[in-house]
This record gives C-alpha cells, structure tokens and sequence, in this order.
C-alpha cells in the first residue's frame, strides 16, 4: 500500500473479463452490479481487494470481479477468508456465500467469524433453496416445502440468518434484497465500512427453482406496506403513509397502528446498543418474506477487531521478549557443549 | 529424614555402568512424566547419550489406582550413542501396585524393582487385580526388589514447609526421583533450581517438592538399601553445544525457523488434538517471530485459515492426529488444485475413528498419499527421530515454496512425545528457501496487453507463479473448478483437464530431482537383506542391524525420508538386494507401495499394539528371515513370553 492517491476507477475497472453464467435473469446480476457499481465509491484500490466465496450459485461472485479471489469449497469460505485477514490486515476481504454454503455445510464458520469479529464483508445471498444442485430446499427454505429432495415437504424448521447472526453477537448485521440497487449499495457500503464482521443477508430471487420466493414484500408496490426500513436514531414506521409502526413490548417487537398506539410509542431505532436484544427482536418481526420484513442496519457496534488483536499480540511480544532471534531461541532449553 | 543437605555417596562403591534404561511408572496424577523428564534433563546435562518413551492413558485422571490410569516413562541413558529408549528396563519404579502389574512383565529377571510399599494395601491391590500382595507373596523372587515407603517418608519429609498432609503426599514423584538420581548420581542443583522456577508462584510446594526431592536423595544414601552407586559416564558424542528435544518442539522449531528462512511470515491454523497439540502450545509462545497461531473452530477451519493466509503470502501451517487427517482431506485438495504452499504436520496415533489417542502408529501413511478425491499428489516427508523433526519441517518447507505445493509431514506419537539430545545447528548452516513473489505480468495478448497468467508454470519445476494480493496489475482468481493451463481461467475442457492432472502429477514426480538419493547402510557392499523404514522406526532398525551384523550377518539398511515422491534411486537400491524387509507400525502401507512401484518382493514386519518396535523384533524378525534360530541379542520374548537372554542393546 503506498501513499499515492487511489486511482480513479468506473465500473469497468472492477468488472473480469469473464463471461457471466448465471441463469438469465437471475437476482445474482443485480447483486454483482451493486457491487461492481459500489466499488469506484469506496476508495480502494483493485489489487487490495479479495472476493472469496465457497461453492453453490452465489459462490461464482468472484470470477467475475476484476480483483483478486478464490472460489474455495463448500461453507469453507469464512475460515479460508480468516487466515488471509489476519496475515493481511490491509487488504478488503469480502466474503460471498449463499444460504446453503453459510448456513448448512459451513454453518459453524459463519458463527466462528462473527464472535470473533474477523475484518470480513460477508455477503449472504438468500434464495431459500439450493439452485446449483437443481432445487432441493436449503435451510432457510419454509417449512413445507416441497422440492425435488422433500416431495412430501420439507419438515426442517428453517434459520432466520439475521437472528443467527446476532445471536453469535455479529457487530455488525444487516438485510437488504436484490430488487432494490440503491439500497444495496448504500448497504454494502455501510457493511465495508465497519471495522470487524460484517454480515449482509441479501434476499435474492433464484427464478429457475424458487421463482418469487420474496415477491410478497420486494415486488415495488409491496415495498412500502412490507418492508420495514431500519434508520439509526428515528422512530420504526412503515406503510406508504408511515400509519404502521414497531413497539417494544416486555422485550418483543411487535407491529402497531400509529393511530392507535401513538407516535411516541414507537421504538426508536439504535443500531448501536451493546445489548444485541433489541435487534434480535426485531429480527423476529417477520419468520419468512410472507408479513412486514424490516432491511437495512439490524446492528452496528464497536468492538476490536480479531486481527487488530492478533497483530497487537505479536507487537507486544516483540516489546517484551525482544527481536527474532532462531539462535537463541534454539539454544534456549538447558544446553551443555561437548568437546 | 528432616535433614535438608545434600550429602555425598562417600560411603559407596560406585559402579560405572555403559548403559542403564529407567522406567518409572504410578498413577497418571502422580507426576511420573514430569519425574521422568527431570531425569532425562539431568541425565542430559551430564553429556549423556539418551532416549525417551513416555506413555501415558487418554485420560487425564483415570481412576486412580487402575491399571487403565497408569502412566509411564522410560529412558535410556548411556555413554555411547544408542538408538531406542531400550528394550527392557533394568528398573522399575512402581509407585502403587497397578504400575508394578502393567509393567513388571517388560523387566527381565535380575532386574531392580522399586515399589512405594505405602500404596501396596489392600484397596490398590484388589484395583489392580492382585488377589495376594506381590511383595509378599514370592512372586517377585529373581528381581532385585527394593521396598520404600515413599509416601510416609515423604509426607514426613516435608511437613517443614507447613504443606497440608493431604498436598504433601503429592511430592512423592520428587522422592522418587531423588532416590534415583542417588542411584545413578545424577547432578542435583539442576533439578533444585528448576523446582525453585517452575513453582515459584507457590513457594510452599517448591519448599515441599525441594524437601521430597533430598529426602528422597538421603534415603538412598542412609538406608543402606544399595551396595553401590552406578555411575553413566558422558557419551563421546559429536563437539558442539546440545539440548535435550522432544518431536514435537523440534517440529515447532523447525517452523519456525523456516519461517525465518524464508522471510515469510508463519501462521499456525489449529484445533487441539492430541498428541499434536503441543505444537500449537509451543508456536503460541513465539509470536515475537511474527508467528500468527489461530486455535481454530474445528480441523477444517484450521487448514482453511492456513490456506488463505498461505494465499497472502505467509507461510500457512496446520497440525493434526487421527481423526483431524480425514476431515482436512477437502481443504488439501483444494490446495493441491490452488498450488499453493501449505504445510500439513500430521503427528499420527492410533487409529481408526478415535482409537488410540496417545499412543503411536504409521498407518496414515496410504491417506496421505492417497486420501483425497481425484488425482491429487501431495508431497510426504516424514522425521526419523524427534531431533530430525526440525531438518525435516525446514525441508518441507523449501518442498512447499518452491514447487507451491501442500506437504504433509508425517510424524508420530512417539517422536512427538520421545526426546533425545540434539546438537543445536548453526543457523548460518541452515538452507535459504526464500522464493520470489511474482511481481509482473508474465503474459502478452496477441493485441499486446500484458496480463498476469497464475497458471503459467516454471520449466523446471512446473510451479505456477505466486502473486499475493497488494500486488498491482496482477489481480486473478483461483478456485477449485479446473483451471486452463496457463491463464487459470475456469475450463472444462476434456483436453485441459487430462493435461492439469498430468501437469499436478508431473510436478509432484519432479521433486525426486531436488531431494538427496536414500543413503544405504551397507557395510558389506552386497549383505543378504536390506531393512527399509521410514518415520519414526528408524532407532530400532537400526539397532536390529548393528546387532544382526554383530551376529556376522549382512544386513543393510535405508530409511526414507521423502515418501512422495521417492528418492530418485531406490528403486535401484531395492532391486539391489535378495531380500527386502520394512518394518512399520502398520499393516503394510509402505512396502505396498514399494512393491507396487517397483516390483520387488519386499515384504512387511507390522507392529499395531500402539508401541513403538523394540530393537529385538526387529532382529528377531532379521534372523527369522536369514535362518538364524538362535535366539536374538536381546531378550526376544513376547509381552507374556518366557526367554530371557541378555540384554545388550546398542
């Protein structure tokens, strides 16, 4: 890294040169566009930036970023992301993983990363269902559900992702959705900002295997009844007139008529509380994209980072058991000389 | 027994003895590792040649008194360079009746018993399944039996240090070992400082463990127990300065200095597993060398730490027993298709499933040469003893760097946990395996644009190009989907594909050209058998062959190092010979593996009981196949065998 001002760059600048194979009209375009369109603004450079993903749909992200990347296993994108984090702590790493990927097969990285609090952006593409393996139902997919794997419906109980996240204390936790570009950058952006774990569900619409899984809240003329817009500091109110609003109420959020309970009723939103349960509440708003969902900032709080931590330690070990010396150390238990 | 000096063996004999193997044996909360080390240290101290075998159960506390819950540690100590923690102890310190039951049938007749007669009562006798006292009974006849109430005389002992009566019985180990240390006249103030620093935060048991120990020394002094002191004069071992080094620290070590050598910085990814786990404990200590160690979530996040970290350009580490191998398998074989250096220590155990976690094994030998789906060649080296395992963390190190590889090391129970004494080297004498990043484009496009190509490889060694992120211009994505030759693009061409897995395998193979030819040890040019090991058996090959050859048979020796690829001749050297033994602590991984690359007869000697082979089956082994029926230098019995012969080992 070096002093010299980060070039200018487009889009372009941050787009590979490799052909996109997502289905057509998949919503993991208008992610990448989010992405490849948020870059220019965040003012870093290409060659300190690092997309790395596990496997499934999503996981193909980082092909197609003109920056550096690995396309790893499953689930294991966290871990891998972990150790090139902490080595390289000034480099941007984003993590890009699906529902399956985090949440299944690499659930317990995902937890790891978070309670850390690893520098990572992860982004969490949820399309409740596994489309690269052609449709069976993933663990965020509703009860019931049928699919090529539950012809008889799916039994599992499914994850809340956002609810998961905060439950392992992520400092930071947000959602937003793939119809909405604007509000994904705006969150991405929010999301490379902070200095620790970052977790972004982005609700992402597979139309081959799970077509309108999310339509009833992101579908425009949805949006103002169904979604309920998180902004720090202002009190929680949805609906196109702002007439529905969110209480606290013996620690459960629960959905109000403005009318009747009263602006000065409703829960002002802190992203910044210490105490994850406010956040966790309103997770619990919506158990699936069926009633009103809030997006936007769940959670964003402060606290060091896992490899700020790791790199203090090797700092203050320098200060207290002085410079590298392999010599000394390899003479360091009882020695004796002979002849 | 108050008396706190040291008094000197003016009133004995001392008798000069080459060699003696001591093993003291109790409960596994009675201290006999760390009693055992303390002799071995000042053994060390005193420019013996020695080697170590601890032994001890999975558990922490099994039930006290149980013969499951003993632990055990032997050493041999000597005046001449010797090979093996020795065959048989020629004593035994049995701290309850359970340590004297498991063990007793290791000593042959003649030998010295030492029993702390305090723990002999009928509650620990019905434990370890006596139905009489063997102190009583006559069933010890023919051993040199010496009856030593530690645990009163202890207690006793150490009341001036105002320890209450139930911790003071907790010292017995250091009684013990003053008592032998008095035998074999050992030097004390190492032993006395060291008590003093380990338990200086508890100034009231150093005063009690100082006390047990010079009681214990007294005793064997006042007691008139012995008739002479014995008396392990300094082996003429090469001029230099030396240290007393388990595997596992030298292993530690060796990482470390590879992470020096090569100007990278080291990063540990790990989840405790035993018995690697001391390898994470000693990396932790060191982060002053710029050492990153991560205690993981789990195996699989470990090794995936360690790849990405190597991905950044630092040296990537991870460690591993049992079980942990098989779930790293995935994450190697990513590495194998991202070629990039990784270091992968699999400090083996016994197996399958949990098995035997801290006992020893080599059967995870065919795993890592074929453990992964697909084609997918990785290096394997393996240390021949626990001093060995620095030079060998160092060579897989340059192996992984240079050819942007994962390398499994393959160590085991008992070189992690064994000790011996090491020449300390010189640093400067160390390799430099330092390898350039790449920096720039290493690729035009017809229309003249530079680009950077990871998948273009050196002509030599087939390695791609390592460009770490930071580095402008030459931004690229690697994954585990197969990659076009050359610009690493995703391809899934047939073509493509056969050329990558030939490519893998071909740089794999061409490591043979970079790695030393197996040395044979053949003092008759053209001897009758040729004993072949690898890993941690080398100690009793090659005692079996030095007193094989004493025998006046021709017996020659090899021990690989590198497993994958071989060393470029042996498969010269193995048509060489008539006959072809390997002895393994498994069912015969690496003689399959020999047989079917070279087509030779060789044939196996297999050991699974969790121990380490004894000098004598190997020799008895060699006889057996030159028709030699005597019976073998050493004692050649079986754990519940009847011949005793002498005892000679080299």
């Amino acid at each position: 890294m070096t002093d010299v001002a980060v070039p200018v760059t487009t889009k372009k600048d941050w787009t590979s040169d490799q052909e996109v194979r997502w289905c057509p009209g998949c919503g993991d375009y208008s992610i990448l566009t989010a992405v490849q369109m948020l870059m220019p603004e965040l003012g870093v450079r290409r060659e300190d930036t690092v997309f790395i993903s596990g496997i499934g749909c999503s996981s193909r992200f980082p092909y197609y970023m003109n920056t550096y990347g690995i396309h790893s296993i499953h689930g294991r994108a966290p871990a891998i992301a972990t150790g090139l984090a902490v080595t390289r702590p000034e480099l941007h790493v984003w993590v890009i993983t699906g529902d399956g990927d985090a949440l299944s097969i690499g659930g317990n990285h995902l937890l790891h990363a978070l309670r850390r609090n690893v520098k990572l952006t992860i982004l969490l593409f949820n399309n409740q269902i596994y489309g690269l393996t052609k449709g069976q139902y993933s663990p965020t997919s509703e009860e019931g559900k049928v699919t090529k794997s539950t012809p008889f419906g799916s039994l599992d109980h499914p994850y809340n992702p956002v609810s998961l996240a905060l439950g392992a204390e992520a400092t930071f936790v947000a959602r937003t959705h793939d119809m909405d570009r604007k509000h994904m950058m705006e969150t991405f952006r929010r999301a490379h900002e902070h200095r620790g774990a970052s977790l972004v569900e982005v609700y992402q619409n597979c139309n081959v295997f799970n077509d309108g899984a999310f339509e009833e809240i992101t579908a425009k003329d949805a949006r103002p009844h169904m979604l309920i817009p998180l902004r720090h500091g202002e009190p929680i109110r949805f609906g196109p007139e702002g007439e529905r609003g969110v209480v606290m109420d013996g620690g459960v959020a629960r959905i109000v008529e403005v009318a009747d309970a009263g602006v000065e009723a409703l829960a002002v939103h802190d992203e910044h509380r210490e105490d994850p349960s406010f956040a966790f509440a309103l997770s619990r708003l919506a158990t699936g994209p069926h009633t009103p969902t809030p997006i936007g900032v769940f959670r964003d709080v402060q606290r060091i980072d896992y490899g700020s931590q790791v790199n203090q330690q090797l700092v203050e070990a320098t200060t207290t058991k002085g410079p590298a010396d392999l010599a000394a150390l390899l003479s360091s238990g009882s020695t004796w000389t002979v002849g | 027994m108050a008396d706190t000096a040291i008094r000197a063996h003016q009133d004995l004999p001392h008798r000069v003895v080459d060699r003696v193997v001591v093993r003291f044996a109790g409960d596994s909360g009675d201290g006999m590792q760390l009693t055992g080390d303390r002799f071995t240290t000042s053994s060390a101290l005193l420019g013996n040649d020695l080697s170590t075998l601890p032994d001890f159960p999975a558990e922490i506390r099994a039930p006290a008194g149980t013969l499951a819950g003993v632990s055990a540690f032997q050493v041999h100590i000597s005046d001449h360079d010797i090979l093996t923690p020795g065959d048989r102890p020629d004593v035994l310190v049995a701290m309850n009746p359970a340590a004297l039951r498991t063990n007793i049938a290791d000593l042959d007749p003649g030998s010295t018993v030492i029993v702390n007669t305090d723990a002999f009562e009928e509650r620990n006798l019905h434990k370890a399944g006596y139905t009489s006292n063997p102190l009583e009974d006559g069933s010890l006849k023919g051993f040199r039996l010496y009856q030593v109430p530690m645990t009163s005389i202890t207690m006793e002992a150490v009341k001036p240090s105002g320890t209450k009566p139930r911790d003071a019985e907790r010292s017995k180990n250091f009684f013990a070992l003053g008592l032998i240390s008095f035998m074999y006249t050992r030097p004390v103030e190492p032993t006395l400082e060291w008590i003093q620093q380990r338990f200086a935060k508890a100034p009231m048991v150093a005063a009690a463990n100082t006390l047990a120990f010079k009681a214990g020394w007294n005793f064997g002094d006042t007691a008139e127990l012995f008739d002479s002191v014995f008396e392990v004069r300094p082996a003429h071992l090469e001029p230099g300065t030396y240290t007393n080094i388990s595997g596992n620290t030298a292993i530690a070590w060796g990482l470390i200095a590879a992470s020096q050598l090569s100007e990278l910085p080291l990063f540990l990814g790990s989840y405790p597993i035993t018995p690697a786990s001391d390898i994470l404990h000693e990396l932790s200590k060191h982060k002053n060398f710029g050492v990153r160690t991560m205690q993981a979530e789990d195996e699989i996040a470990g090794i995936g730490a360690a790849l990405g970290a190597a991905y950044g350009g630092a040296l990537g580490v991870t460690t591993t027993s049992g079980p942990g191998i098989a779930l790293k398998s995935e994450t190697m074989g990513l590495a194998v298709s991202l070629e990039l250096p990784l270091l992968i220590l699999d400090i083996q155990r016994g197996g399958p499933s949990t098995g035997l976690p801290t006992k020893t094994e080599q059967a995870d030998l065919l795993q890592a040469m074929y453990g992964r789906h697909g084609e997918s060649p990785i290096p394997i080296v393996a240390p021949a003893t626990p001093g060995d395992c620095f030079f060998v963390a160092i060579e897989a190190a340059r192996i992984a760097l240079r050819y942007r590889t994962p390398v499994l090391i393959l160590s085991d129970g008992y070189l992690a946990n064994g000790a011996e004494p090491w020449r300390v080297p010189d640093v400067a004498s160390l390799p430099d395996i330092r390898v350039p990043f790449a920096t720039a484009a290493n690729h035009e496009y017809p229309d003249g644009t530079p680009a950077f190509w990871p998948y273009l490889r050196d002509p030599d060694t087939l390695a791609r190009a390592w460009a770490v992120p930071g580095t402008p211009g030459l931004e690229h994505r690697i994954g585990g989907l197969e990659k076009a030759d050359g610009s690493g693009a995703v391809s899934y061409a047939p073509a493509n594909h056969d050329r990558m897995v030939h490519l893998r395998a071909a740089k794999v193979a061409g490591i043979a050209r970079d790695i030393p030819p197996v040395v044979v040890d053949d003092p008759d040019g053209d001897s009758d058998l040729l004993l072949l090991g690898w890993g941690s058996t080398y100690g009793a090959i090659a005692a079996a062959a030095r007193r094989a050859r004493a025998r006046g048979h021709r017996v020659a020796t090899a021990h690989l190092r590198h497993l994958n690829p071989f060393p470029a001749n042996l498969g010269d050297v193995v048509r060489r010979y008539p006959r072809i033994l390997v002895p393994e602590m498994n069912l015969g991984q690496l003689v399959k593996l020999v047989r079917a690359e070279f087509l030779v007869d060789a044939m196996p000697l297999s050991k699974v009981s969790g121990q380490p082979f004894r000098a004598a089956e190997v020799e008895r082994a060699v006889l057996d196949l030159l028709g030699d029926t005597g019976a073998a230098t050493g004692t050649d019995r079986t754990d519940n065998g009847t011949v005793a012969e002498t005892v000679e080992d080299q």
